[in-house]
């Protein structure tokens, strides 16, 4: 017979600790949140530079920039389950999201603080905490998409500085950044993943062509960078040469299960909004709710995207205990992938001829549906696709035999 | 029976079919994109010039109508191509010029929560369907507020502030033939949008490589592109049942057939232009690339005589 060991169980409930910094994070925003102005258009980037910059301003000076990072780099060394509870409050409370911060805070900050040098800490960690600085991620290439280790962009020693040639692309906010965490090939005569150097490149350094993308819905959050002999002082280096894929997938293990609560957070409201709608909108002569499809439809996604939030805790009780956050990050983003697309296609049925239009239709509030549809064409391919994704879950989780 | 195209049938398709691609180049998109996809009237009048909107009046029946239809949609052409088409059928001594090209007719059907009216700047006339009515309006005479930004920036928009008035020019027996045939060359393009939307991801999966192979050698990507194959050879052939009935050469129920065909034909646009884009990776969901551009012709297209949910509806209430 099995023994009970101790009284400890699976718990949903927050302790009293994690209830008291909810309650005093809750306070902080409602005193704070009336004085924040309104959210800039989606393609007024000077503006939406000064908003989201000014926001995490805010937050480091009360105490709660880079909440997961560790308190001696300056963050509030706060365990992933209150990062969990602050992701929660300010969305609930129409906070700005974190923005253009993303990389700065999320992904360079998080690799700076495990891999750099003392000298490249004190330089760029307050500052990306103060929101003085904001970073962009320069990753993939045309070639290099999926097949992200067989990136071309290189980068060849002269003396003190390394010298780039080449190209990325997709990299967003290259436009407004003041650094890029840089992924450049530094040998090639060796397996790919070996050849790699992590680099912190200054978006002003000579020699750089900044060319925005366009979306397919007419936005320039991403654009194409070309390098024409860019000196970059070796001194910008993270981790050895040749060791800059290792230093990429430190990163990834730090985001800990948490990259996609807000937007979650955020289909939730847009599946209670959705619902709302459609006891307004008429069909047939009756309210859109009062059909059963339909009705049943939203339920189930409303009902997935409670499990999701169930997933997640369980991702981040897993962080907590293990330090990392196994097959249940990659099941995350394939079910809410595949979610989106699903809450994207009811709406815009829904919403119908009301769906022809980009911004709100009417005084109804059919804007953000439309953008959240087209939104949810992109989550399953940015930060690697749905399909790259099974992949890994059947290879190194299920065990199945590779097919490359 | 005999449910294959004949050989008259095939020339006539495989015309239509350069035609689009000399006149239409899906290159000149773009800039039609820019000028806020602003109408044509030269390539207006030469599609008319091949008899596009002639085609019932000389002698060719709605199933050569949808062969060529779905090549129009096909080649993305942008405009009331349907309304045009229709009017020049049976409105044709009511709005003159509408099969020599030089009335461009659309029409905008009230429905919840608007009604919309597409390419109302270029219109000559414009109809409105409401109920089992269709009246004619000065296009310049309704009172619209322009829509600023588009789904489909070839497709410019204006929601209607009021749909009353005109002078009714069809009822009854001929506005639900109107809808039917209109049912049945929206899905005629959309089944064309379909298929076009596969060969690009086709095309493009054979020669994007990563890995060090072609993405289309990847099962998950051939998989993708043969689903959405079935869905477009799906809905084909329901296009064509529903086509084929209109003409009299079948036994099916009508309405039935419509739904299916537009249900079917509606899903699998949608289908096709989300998996293009998912094919396409980050290149799918960037202007320049024309994945999306199906994508977004899909969604118009489905809001054209009633979209796929409302069909099943309309299927559900006939069992
Ligand atoms: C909105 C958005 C923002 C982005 N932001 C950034 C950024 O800031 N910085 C940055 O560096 N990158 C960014 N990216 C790039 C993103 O990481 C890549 O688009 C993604 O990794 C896919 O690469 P790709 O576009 O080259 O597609 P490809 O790799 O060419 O994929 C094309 C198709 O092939 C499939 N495929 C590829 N390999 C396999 C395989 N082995 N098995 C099965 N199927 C396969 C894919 O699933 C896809 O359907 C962004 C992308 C988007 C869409």
């Amino acid at each position: 017979m099995y023994q009970i060991l101790s009284r400890v169980a699976m718990d949903l409930r927050y302790t009293e600790q994690e209830q008291t910094f909810r309650a005093e994070l809750r306070a902080w925003l409602a005193d704070v949140l009336p004085s924040v102005a309104p959210e800039p258009h989606r393609d007024d980037w000077k503006n939406r530079r000064v908003w989201d910059t000014g926001w995490q301003r805010m937050l480091f000076d009360a105490g709660y920039a880079g909440i997961n990072w560790p308190k001696e780099y300056g963050g509030r060394g706060a365990t992933p389950t209150e990062h969990l509870i602050f992701l929660e409050e300010t969305e609930r409370m129409r906070a700005p999201y974190v923005g253009m911060n993303f990389v700065g805070l999320l992904h360079a900050g998080p690799t700076l603080v495990a891999e750099a040098s003392t000298e490249q800490k004190a330089h760029h960690l307050p500052s990306i905490l103060k929101g003085d600085h904001v970073w962009c991620q320069g990753f993939s290439e045309p070639n290099a998409g999926s097949d992200l280790a067989s990136l071309q962009c290189r980068a060849i020693r002269d003396g003190d500085d390394y010298v780039i040639t080449g190209q990325k692309i997709w990299t967003s906010f290259a436009h407004i950044a003041d650094y890029c965490e840089m992924l450049v090939r530094t040998d090639t005569e060796v397996p790919k993943h070996r050849g790699i150097t992590w680099l912190i490149l200054p978006m002003d350094a000579k020699g750089m062509d900044i060319r925005p993308l366009r979306t397919m819905e007419g936005s320039t959050e991403f654009c194409e960078v070309f390098f024409d002999e860019v000196r970059v002082p070796v001194a910008n280096r993270v981790g050895d040469e040749n060791d800059g894929w290792r230093v990429a997938m430190v990163t990834l293990s730090f985001e800990r299960g948490t990259a996609f609560v807000s937007e979650m957070l955020q289909s939730m409201e847009l599946v209670r909004d959705l619902a709302d709608l459609a006891k307004k909108v008429t069909r047939n002569g009756s309210a859109a709710w009062d059909d059963t499809g339909l009705r049943r439809d939203i339920a189930h996604l409303s009902g997935e995207l409670d499990a999701l939030w169930s997933l997640t805790k369980r991702n981040i009780s897993e962080a907590q205990r293990t330090g990392f956050v196994g097959v249940g990050g990659n099941v995350f983003k394939l079910a809410y992938s595949e979610l989106r697309q699903r809450l994207g296609e009811l709406s815009l049925r829904l919403l119908d001829r009301a769906s022809l239009s980009l911004d709100d239709v009417h005084e109804l509030p059919t804007g953000k549906h439309v953008h959240g549809r087209i939104h949810a064409l992109s989550i399953g391919i940015a930060a690697g696709t749905s399909q790259v994704q099974r992949n890994i879950v059947a290879e190194r989780t299920l065990g199945l035999p590779k097919d490359r | 029976m005999d449910f294959w195209r004949t050989q008259d049938q095939e020339a006539l398709q495989d015309g239509i079919r350069s035609f689009c691609q000399g006149r239409f180049p899906i290159e000149s998109l773009q800039p039609i994109e820019a000028t806020g996809g602003r109408l044509d009237r030269a390539a207006w009048r030469d599609l008319a010039g091949v008899g596009v909107f002639s085609l019932r009046h000389d002698g060719f029946s709605i199933t050569d109508s949808a062969l060529v239809f779905e090549e129009l949609g096909r080649a993305l052409i942008p405009g009331p191509l349907t309304a045009t088409y229709l009017a020049a059928t049976h409105l044709r001594t009511v709005l003159e010029g509408a099969d020599s090209g030089e009335r461009i007719v659309g029409l905008a059907q009230v429905a919840e929560p608007v009604t919309m009216a597409e390419h109302l700047l270029d219109l000559d006339s414009l109809l409105i369907l409401q109920g089992d009515s269709i009246a004619v309006v000065d296009p310049n005479s309704v009172p619209t507020q322009v829509v600023e930004r588009p789904l489909d920036p070839l497709t410019p928009v204006h929601v209607m502030l009021s749909a009353t008035g005109g002078e009714i020019v069809a009822t009854g027996d001929v506005v639900r033939q109107w809808c039917r045939e209109g049912a049945v060359l929206t899905a005629a393009m959309q089944v064309g949008a379909s298929f076009a939307a596969i060969d690009l991801a086709v095309e493009y999966a054979k020669g994007r490589e990563q890995f060090g192979r072609p993405i289309g050698a990847f099962q998950a990507v051939k998989h993708m592109a043969a689903d959405m194959l079935v869905k477009a050879e799906v809905a084909r052939a329901a296009t064509y049942a529903a086509a084929v009935n209109l003409d009299g050469n079948g036994d099916d129920d009508l309405d039935r057939a419509v739904s299916v065909a537009k249900m079917l034909a509606g899903d699998a646009a949608l289908f096709c232009g989300k998996i293009g884009i998912q094919i396409h990776g980050g290149m799918g969901f960037t202007w320049e690339v024309n994945a999306q551009r199906y994508w977004k012709r899909a969604v118009v297209l489905d809001t054209h005589y009633g979209n796929s949910e409302m069909h099943a509806d309309a299927l559900a209430g006939s069992m």
